[in-house]
């Protein structure tokens, strides 16, 4: 029974340290600041889609980078 | 074909800058100025933007007591190279492929931009650039010359 713990424990830790880098850097982000990499490519549908997010569930943005990226809007 | 229609973009570009390696920054040869230190990319938008205003710096603090360093952080030399036939720059531009500075810098947007003061001690940081608070950025250099 303890070994069996043991193992759980030790692929618990092993998955985890696939968690140590996530994420790209701010300077990393040229592809994903690319317009053909947005969430949706109409305007007025992604506006509709976050006026909906906004209202409903007080969140916004992670659409894509507004700005060209800069992680600063 | 490409690389001889960057050449003549480069031949014919507005570039006033100085483009380094970024092995060749020491800021310790900078102590007894105040810097502007400016980390931006050629497909940031807000970089972009702080462009014209960083070239008016330059204009409204001529002299020994204020410079202006970049670090550019594209992957690539061609895109800003691209970027700089585009958009003039008439301050130096340190090339940081790796972003190695940027990582000791632990920039968290781009661009991200250090005020650091004649001693080389770092006063103020921004993340991004906002024409709405150019005044207070232009401020904030004032009170250090």
């Amino acid at each position: 029974m303890k070994a069996k713990y043991k193992w759980l424990i030790l692929c618990a830790l092993l998955s985890a340290n696939g968690c140590s880098s996530l994420g790209v850097k701010p300077w990393e982000r040229e592809t994903l600041a690319r317009e053909d990499m947005l969430m949706e490519a109409d305007a007025l549908d992604l506006a509709f889609d976050e006026h909906i997010y906004f209202s409903k569930e007080a969140s916004s943005g992670g659409q894509g980078f507004a700005g060209g990226g800069c992680g600063c809007n | 074909m490409k690389k001889l229609l960057l050449l003549l973009l480069l031949v014919v570009s507005p570039i006033n800058a100085e483009i380094y390696n970024i092995d060749q920054l020491d800021l310790k040869n900078h102590q007894g100025k105040v810097v502007y230190l400016d980390f931006w990319a050629s497909w940031c938008k807000p970089c972009q933007r702080s462009f014209p205003w960083m070239n008016s710096l330059l204009k409204k603090y001529p002299g020994e007591a204020f410079t202006i360093l970049t670090i550019n952080l594209d992957a690539e030399s061609e895109a800003m190279h691209q970027f700089l036939a585009k958009v003039k720059a008439d301050f130096d531009i340190y090339h940081d492929p790796s972003g190695q500075i940027a990582e000791q810098f632990k920039i968290e947007g781009m661009p991200t931009s250090y005020l650091i003061d004649a001693s080389g001690k770092v006063v103020k940081k921004h993340i991004g650039f906002y024409t709405k608070q150019v005044d207070k950025y232009e401020r904030e250099i004032e009170e250090l010359l």
